[in-house]
């Protein structure tokens, strides 16, 4: 009784309390936080302005005016090459690559992944714990480390300018945070939801495949929107592991692009910002499951 | 409570149990430990060979590879950078990041735009953004006509040339592209501290600063470290926006371990001495990790006595 008396007290202040920063946050106050939060802002979108309207300039444009904010004329040529002209074909191949090693490895690191974090996560057995430290152990060293002998590796199991070859480490290194983030969330899931699928019938993958991965949809989506965007952009394993212009992801593509036009400024640009239209698209769906999986992934972690 | 809601499959025998276990552990177990776990033994390996990484793995030199880190210039200029990104992203990112937190754990028009826009950086790839930064950097490109249009033209350097200052470049680039992440964690840890606890705190007299201070920043204790821990290693194996964007130099002004390693295996062929890097980064990353544990592991164990005690 005495420990709920304060909380009580304090509660009741508290909605009394909420009225004075209303007040206090149209003052002064409130002026400075959008005045930091607009600057902050303004910090992040120049870089992404200057990309995509550069991309609409001509190169003597940019030389002559660098600090003019609109095009004059606009020119539409940088992008349509990069879209639909000359360079094309590089473009669509690169995109087309990193779909595919994002499609193989997310694809593998939540199905693997769901698989392992099950039974860590509802059975018994013994080294249940070491195995599960094993995994967590791939969250706290850097991963540049083991870079050198899986190229050697990959080379000798002959995958090497395979995007195989990049889709399996990709989908191995994501396994631990995946892991980590699936096990609490189908701890969740209460025990008599087995129980009635094992009266029913279900066998232990029954229940994983028919009972568990359905009610974990939300948190399916979380990890495989990390994994993604990890995938996604990926740069040094690709790097590595790729060899030829071909197999190039977008990351890839963009980098050796603007290497090979260093003189073309506005279509190195056009190119870069065609290049990141699909992670920003991807953003703006999938913000959430992307927020909440970090979050939920560091913060309980 | 837990073995309440999650309790293990006890109606059947050992053996067949571990036969379930097992085929729903060996293929993630199989891939993790060919693809990581056996790369990071290889390394260790290696590093004791002087190696081209194509001739027979032959010619053992023991532990010459890490006298031969320990006096590379270029190495020691690789190690130093790192310490420094990691100092700098203690002392500014995270501080950084946890001011707009702040800002942004109350109600405002406008707050979710916020949110959204500081992460976005997060989102794009390290090629992206280091490009576009590069080229934005450039002797009068955006970033000097900028300064100069605003009156601070005295302030113009050679951004990525200069080599006593391209490194502070290469960490501002880094930051725009992280402290959104650190901001949303931080920002989830504000959002889990019950407001009851501050509106307290200053109904017994605390001010702004001392409810910060002795209330908010502790409570946020766990998340903090981990964006400390997460912002150490990441700075620990930085790779990607150093090579987009410099290369590591010039003159080596902005190596780091990672791009020493790169260079060393790839560029001049001594996969042995680039695993023996391997290894030293291994070993920072080691120390990061268990003095992360032990301090985490210290504060339960103060947390728990507390408790007992009170």
């Amino acid at each position: 009784m005495s420990s709920e008396l304060p909380t009580l007290t304090a509660t009741a202040r508290t909605t009394a309390g909420r009225r004075r920063p209303l007040l206090a946050r149209r003052g002064l106050g409130g002026i400075a936080r959008y005045a930091v939060l607009v600057t902050v802002a303004f910090t992040i979108l120049v870089p992404v302005a200057y990309a995509v309207l550069g991309g609409f300039k001509t190169n003597g444009q940019l030389a002559a005016n660098p600090g003019s904010i609109l095009p004059d004329p606009w020119v539409l040529t940088n992008y349509t090459d990069v879209l639909f002209g000359k360079n094309a074909a590089a473009f669509w191949r690169e995109t087309a690559n990193s779909l595919i090693i994002a499609a193989v490895s997310v694809g593998l690191t939540v199905g693997l992944a769901s698989l392992a974090a099950f039974v860590f996560a509802r059975m018994v057995f013994p080294g249940r714990e070491a195995m599960y430290t094993l995994f967590v152990f791939g969250l706290l060293f850097p991963s540049a480390v083991a870079i050198l002998p899986l190229y050697i590796l990959v080379r000798n199991l002959g995958l090497s300018g395979n995007l195989l070859g990049v889709a399996l480490p990709q989908a191995a290194f994501a396994l631990p945070l995946t892991i980590v983030i699936l096990r609490p969330f189908f701890r969740s899931i209460p025990a008599e939801l087995e129980d009635a699928a094992r009266i029913d019938g279900c066998s232990s993958f029954g229940f994983f495949w028919r009972v568990l991965l359905p009610l974990a949809r939300p948190a399916l989506a979380t990890v495989s929107v990390l994994a993604i965007v990890t995938t996604w952009n990926a740069f040094m394993l690709p790097l590595i592991l790729l060899n030829g212009a071909d197999q190039w992801t977008l990351p890839l593509g963009v980098m050796n692009f603007s290497t090979e036009y260093s003189s073309d400024q506005a279509r190195v640009l056009a190119f870069t910002v065609v290049a990141l239209i699909p992670a920003v698209v991807f953003y703006a769906f999938a913000e959430r499951q992307l927020v909440g999986g970090l979050t939920s992934g560091a913060v309980k972690g | 409570m837990s073995s309440a809601i999650a309790r293990p499959t006890t109606g059947r025998g050992l053996p067949r149990r571990l036969v379930t276990v097992s085929l729903f552990l060996l293929p993630a177990l199989a891939l993790y430990a060919l693809f990581v776990l056996l790369p990071i033994v290889q390394a260790a390996h290696y590093s004791l060979y002087k190696w081209n990484g194509l001739e027979p793995l032959t010619n053992f030199i023991g532990l010459d590879n890490y006298v031969k880190a320990f006096n590379d210039k270029g190495f020691r200029t690789a190690v130093s950078n790192n310490l420094l990104v990691i100092v700098l992203s203690l002392a500014i990112q995270i501080p950084f990041a946890l001011g707009l937190a702040v800002l942004l754990n109350r109600r405002f028009p406008g707050r979710a735009v916020f949110r959204l826009i500081f992460f976005l950086p997060y989102v794009l790839s390290e090629a992206i953004a280091g490009i576009v930064f590069s080229l934005m950097l450039r002797p009068e490109a955006l970033v000097d006509t900028g300064l100069t249009t605003v009156g601070l033209g005295a302030l113009i350097q050679d951004w990525l040339g200069d080599t006593h200052i391209v490194m502070i470049t290469v960490f501002f680039i880094i930051s725009w592209k992280y402290f959104g992440f650190h901001m949303i964690l931080l920002l989830a840890g504000l959002q889990g501290i019950p407001r009851e606890i501050e509106e307290a705190a200053r109904i017994d007299g605390a001010d702004a600063v001392g409810v910060f201070r002795h209330v908010t920043l502790p409570l946020l204790g766990p998340t903090l470290r981990v964006s400390v821990f997460l912002s150490m290693i990441g700075a620990l194996q930085l790779f990607d926006m150093v090579w987009v964007t410099t290369g590591g130099g010039p003159l080596n002004a902005t190596n780091t371990m990672a791009i020493a390693m790169f260079r060393a295996g790839f560029e001049k062929s001594q996969m042995g001495y680039g695993s023996a890097l391997a290894v030293v980064l291994f070993l920072f990353g080691l120390l990061v990790a268990l003095a992360y544990q032990r301090f985490v592991l210290r504060r339960d164990v103060e947390g728990a006595v507390t408790a007992y005690n009170g």
